[in-house]
């Protein structure tokens, strides 16, 4: 009973400020609604048992990338009154497209009912204890099968910063701070 | 077979050495003083008459008189078709003589030699002596080819010969365009009557199968039969008779070759301009030798004419009437040369005649005596002129008789001779024709007689215009009157003389001759049937009466002259009034000459004006223009095709490739999200397509979800 | 937990919604903010089906597309910057440099 409240309240919260989000037209809006739909998905990580990744979801998506998206916003100054929405096929084409993805997807798993089994709507139970402590496990899989990912991680977010730091860099002036 | 004797067997001799000095002449004659000329060129012919006199010597020891000798064979095709079959047919270089050609080459020779004699004089001081010696000697060369050669061919080829150096010296002043016109018309004139000549040669060779004139005397006579073998042959098998039309065919096409060569109606009109060239060239060749050779070629062909009737009466009536017509014309005539062209054009007629009527040997006769009398003739105008310093003009002369007496005494021989006075030369001949004449076709013999007393008239005119009656030469040339050197007048009184004797050989049977020159020509014109017998020797009554005409004709000829040109002078002038239509027509020769120049000399011109313009418009326009625009069509055709198709190819594989990519082009919009769109849209694709393959690999993933 | 299909509905809307950004908004950045919705519902997907099958490999690899999608933030962002110091535009429709 708590599950499901919680569920179709962070599900809720999640769609709702996702679909929000694409469609404001001040992107600071955007991005403070791009933050409650991540805040939505770490609580819908936490329901799952997933405890490192909903505090790593907070910390490292909400407090550093979101923090980086509005500090570039302010950087670029974006102008608040920006053009009207025009229609545009593209547009209609895509949602078109979108839509009968999401359809198709949906039929899809509606379809999955008939198959023997029914595993997709029964309500799982799952052997919730292999994964706790989460922390623990997930570090012991990730500095055990998986250090070379790990390590690659590392060196791919050294590249990014370099990478980012030798983007932004004003090329007028080296010596200017 | 008698030897020959040394003249007979160096026969060949007797035309080479004329060649050897004209070719003389050609080589190093410029460089030749004008007396190593004269010695070369004069000597030659000399030594030709020495060796033709002896050859003839010699000749009355054999029997029969024929003497054939072949230098080599020229044309040798072998076996011919002909009218009696097969047979070989063979030309050789050959000479024959035989009493006809031993008339000739004695009258070509001996006349030739005196001409050439009076040439030193005469043209010693012209420029080009030894062109004109060269030209003479080359004449001939030429004419004693053809009076020796011993087939039609060797004949054939003197005739073409003669013609040639008639032009030559016809037009020997080249620089008078009158003269180089006169030459070119002798020379065309000649070839219109030449094809006749030819056709009938080559009538003569299918027909008989051969073209040598007899094969007496040759080693192998019966593999090379002569035409009157071949001709007795086929009289005998009775192939040919009497009368045959191709007899008659070959008769008349060797006559129209006659007519050209010997200056009868139609073909005469180029002897009066011939007149242009030299006085000896005139009277050697236009009175003695080369006009002469028609009537030669007729007497040589006597057998086929005997035996078609219809030719030789045509032979007659041309000779007649080209006689009385020439004579019409030589009335009214004012140049001294053009009388005598005229007066030559109408003795040959006469000499026709005789042909014509069969009496072959009194036509030969008169040959030899105009060749004298007409010799001198022309000579003694050549020497008056040559006193009056180039005046030619009758009515320019006059009262010479004393002042030139070397010239004037033969002149008047000869102008007693030609108007048939006996007993000099012209009489004994002309009156043998007459007789001839009268016994064959009257009518024929009394426009012969006319023609004798118009003969008569114009003769006498001609001399009391040039010799007697008061002088009307110029002032400026009365003085320099002088007698011409002896070279001139020397060979005029050795011709004057033979006027005089000329006629002796044939002293008629009525005073008592023994007419030795028809017994001596009697064998070459032997009757080929009985039925073309000759006419007997008349009764004695009609032979008298006849000749009584003839001297009767003849001194009224002469006492009419006198009585309009010594006693009246104005008379003639009068009579000219009364008939001023008549007399325009005479002095305009009948207006012959122009009436040619519209019918054919223009047309001709006419004709090539239209070739030229053919070749222009036509072969040029459409060979050469024609070609050029073909050459543009094809060149525009192709670049059309470069332009438009292969071109066309190319650009049209661009604009397809570009019409291709233009739609796909606009994929690349630049813009990200219309790339991430595309990305959504394959997505959705592949799983569209995989989703309906997948089935069992979903319904596996649904188990395992368990 | 509930059902599967929850979560995977769930991750379903979030993808689609995600992909309506990129496709429709011009802003370059409110498209990468959509790129990081559609990393965000792969992640629930995993860490959905870590849940049920146990396995620790699904969380592992949400932590990796995470760390992931910061490095690319982080790049994505220099290059706005960059282009930004160029154009004076985040417009999507005015970065047409590769227009054919």
């Amino acid at each position: 009973m708590l599950d499901s409240i919680l569920f179709y309240f962070f599900a809720g919260v999640a769609v709702l400020s996702a679909a929000l989000m694409v469609t404001r037209r001040n992107a600071i809006h955007s991005a403070v609604f791009l933050i409650t739909t991540l805040l939505a998905t770490a609580g819908i990580f936490l329901q799952l048992r997933a405890e490192f990744l909903f505090i790593a979801q907070i910390i490292l998506y909400v407090g550093g990338i979101m923090v980086l998206f509005i500090f570039v916003m302010m950087l670029v100054r974006l102008d608040v009154a920006l053009h009207h929405i025009r229609f545009r096929l593209q547009r209609f084409v895509a949602l078109i497209v979108a839509l009968t993805l999401g359809g198709y997807i949906s039929v899809i798993l509606f379809w999955a009912r008939k198959l023997p089994g029914q595993g997709l709507f029964i309500q799982g139970a799952a052997p919730a204890e292999r994964l706790s402590p989460n922390s623990e496990q997930l570090a012991k899989s990730l500095f055990s099968s998986y250090l070379l990912p790990f390590e690659i991680a590392s060196v791919l977010l050294l590249v990014a910063m370099v990478g980012a730091v030798v983007m932004a860099k004003n090329k007028k002036g080296a010596n200017e701070p | 077979m008698t030897s020959p004797g040394y003249f007979l067997a160096h026969l060949w001799l007797i035309p080479l050495f004329p060649l050897i000095t004209a070719a003389l002449m050609l080589l190093v004659g410029r460089i030749l003083p004008k007396s190593a000329v004269s010695f070369f060129c004069v000597g030659s012919v000399f030594l030709s008459f020495v060796h033709a006199a002896g050859a003839v010597l010699q000749l009355r020891n054999l029997d029969p008189r024929v003497y054939q000798q072949i230098l080599f064979e020229w044309v040798t095709p072998g076996l011919m078709p002909a009218f009696g079959g097969l047979s070989p047919f063979v030309a050789d270089w050959g000479y024959l003589l035989d009493p006809l050609s031993a008339v000739m080459i004695l009258v070509v020779t001996g006349v030739g030699f005196l001409i050439h004699v009076y040439s030193i004089g005469y043209m010693g001081h012209e420029g080009g002596y030894y062109r004109f010696f060269g030209y003479m000697n080359l004449f001939m060369f030429a004419m004693l080819t053809l009076v020796l050669a011993n087939n039609l061919l060797l004949l054939f080829v003197g005739w073409e010969g003669v013609g040639l150096c008639s032009y030559l010296l016809i037009g020997f002043y080249f620089l008078k365009k009158s003269a180089s016109d006169a030459g070119k018309k002798a020379f065309i004139v000649n070839r219109v009557g030449d094809t006749g000549f030819l056709l009938g040669i080559f009538f003569i060779a299918t027909t008989f199968g051969t073209i040598r004139f007899t094969s007496l005397n040759l080693p192998d006579p019966v593999a090379f039969a002569g035409i009157k073998e071949t001709l007795a042959a086929m009289l005998e098998q009775g192939r040919l008779a009497y009368g045959a039309p191709v007899l008659t065919v070959i008769a008349l096409l060797l006559f129209f070759g006659a007519c050209g060569k010997s200056a009868q109606l139609p073909l005469y009109v180029w002897l009066p301009d011939a007149m242009e060239g030299p006085t000896p060239v005139s009277a050697l060749i236009h009175a003695a030798t080369m006009v002469t050779a028609g009537v030669y070629m007729v007497a040589r062909m006597n057998g086929i004419y005997q035996l078609a009737p219809i030719a030789m009466d045509l032979v007659a009536i041309v000779g007649t009437l080209t006689a009385i017509f020439a004579a019409s014309m030589a009335v009214a005539q004012t140049d001294i040369k053009r009388v005598l062209a005229y007066s030559t054009i109408s003795q040959l007629g006469y000499m026709f005649l005789a042909l014509g009527v069969g009496a072959f040997s009194a036509g030969i006769f008169h040959l030899m005596t105009h060749a004298f009398f007409k010799a001198l003739l022309f000579l003694g105008a050549g020497s008056v002129i040559h006193a009056l310093s180039g005046e030619q003009d009758l009515r320019k002369m006059g009262g010479l008789w004393n002042s030139i007496p070397a010239t004037s005494r033969p002149f008047l021989i000869a102008t007693l001779a030609i108007a048939g006075i006996p007993p000099l030369a012209g009489f004994f001949s002309k009156d043998e024709i007459l007789g001839q004449a009268f016994e064959h076709l009257p009518y024929l013999w009394f426009i012969g007689l006319l023609t004798a007393g118009l003969t008569a008239f114009y003769m006498f005119r001609l001399l009391f215009l040039a010799f007697f009656g008061l002088s009307r030469v110029p002032h400026e040339l009365e003085e320099h009157i002088h007698e011409s050197p002896k070279s001139m007048t020397v060979p005029l009184a050795i011709l004057a003389l033979l006027s005089i004797v000329g006629g002796w050989f044939a002293f008629p049977v009525l005073w008592g001759g023994e007419s030795t020159f028809a017994n001596f020509l009697a064998p070459v014109f032997r009757r080929v049937i009985p039925e073309a017998a000759e006419a007997g020797p008349q009764t004695a009554l009609v032979d008298f009466l006849l000749m009584l005409a003839s001297v009767a004709i003849a001194v009224f000829g002469i006492w009419l002259a006198h009585l309009i040109y010594i006693r009246n002078p104005q008379l003639h002038a009068k009579l000219a009034a009364s008939w001023p239509r008549l007399h325009k027509l005479l002095v305009n020769k009948y207006y012959v000459d122009e009436i040619y120049d519209a019918l054919f000399v223009n047309r001709i011109k006419d004709l090539s004006t239209g070739f030229g313009l053919f070749d222009a418009k036509v072969i040029d326009g459409i060979g050469v223009d024609g070609s050029a625009w073909l050459a543009r069509v094809f060149s525009s055709i192709s670049m059309w095709w470069d332009k438009w198709v292969v071109d066309g190819l190319v650009n049209f594989i661009g604009k397809f490739t570009q019409f291709l990519s233009t739609p796909i082009r606009m994929f690349q919009t630049g813009v990200f999200s219309s790339y991430a769109m595309f990305i959504l849209i394959g997505l959705a694709g592949l799983l569209l397509y995989y989703g309906y393959h997948m089935q069992h690999h979903m319904q596996e993933l649904m188990r395992n979800l368990r | 937990m509930m059902s599967p299909a929850h979560y995977l509905f769930l991750s379903l809307a979030l993808f689609i919604i995600g992909c309506i950004g990129v496709i429709t908004r011009r802003n370059v950045i409110i498209v990468l903010m959509s790129i990081e919705l559609i990393l965000n519902a792969v992640n629930i997907n995993l860490v959905l089906f870590s849940r049920i099958f146990g396995d620790a490999a699904g969380q592992v690899f949400a932590l990796f597309i995470i760390a992931d999608a910061a490095a690319e933030a982080a790049i994505g962002l220099g290059i706005i910057i960059a282009f930004f110091r160029n154009r004076e535009t985040v417009m999507a429709d005015e970065m047409d440099l590769l227009k054919w």
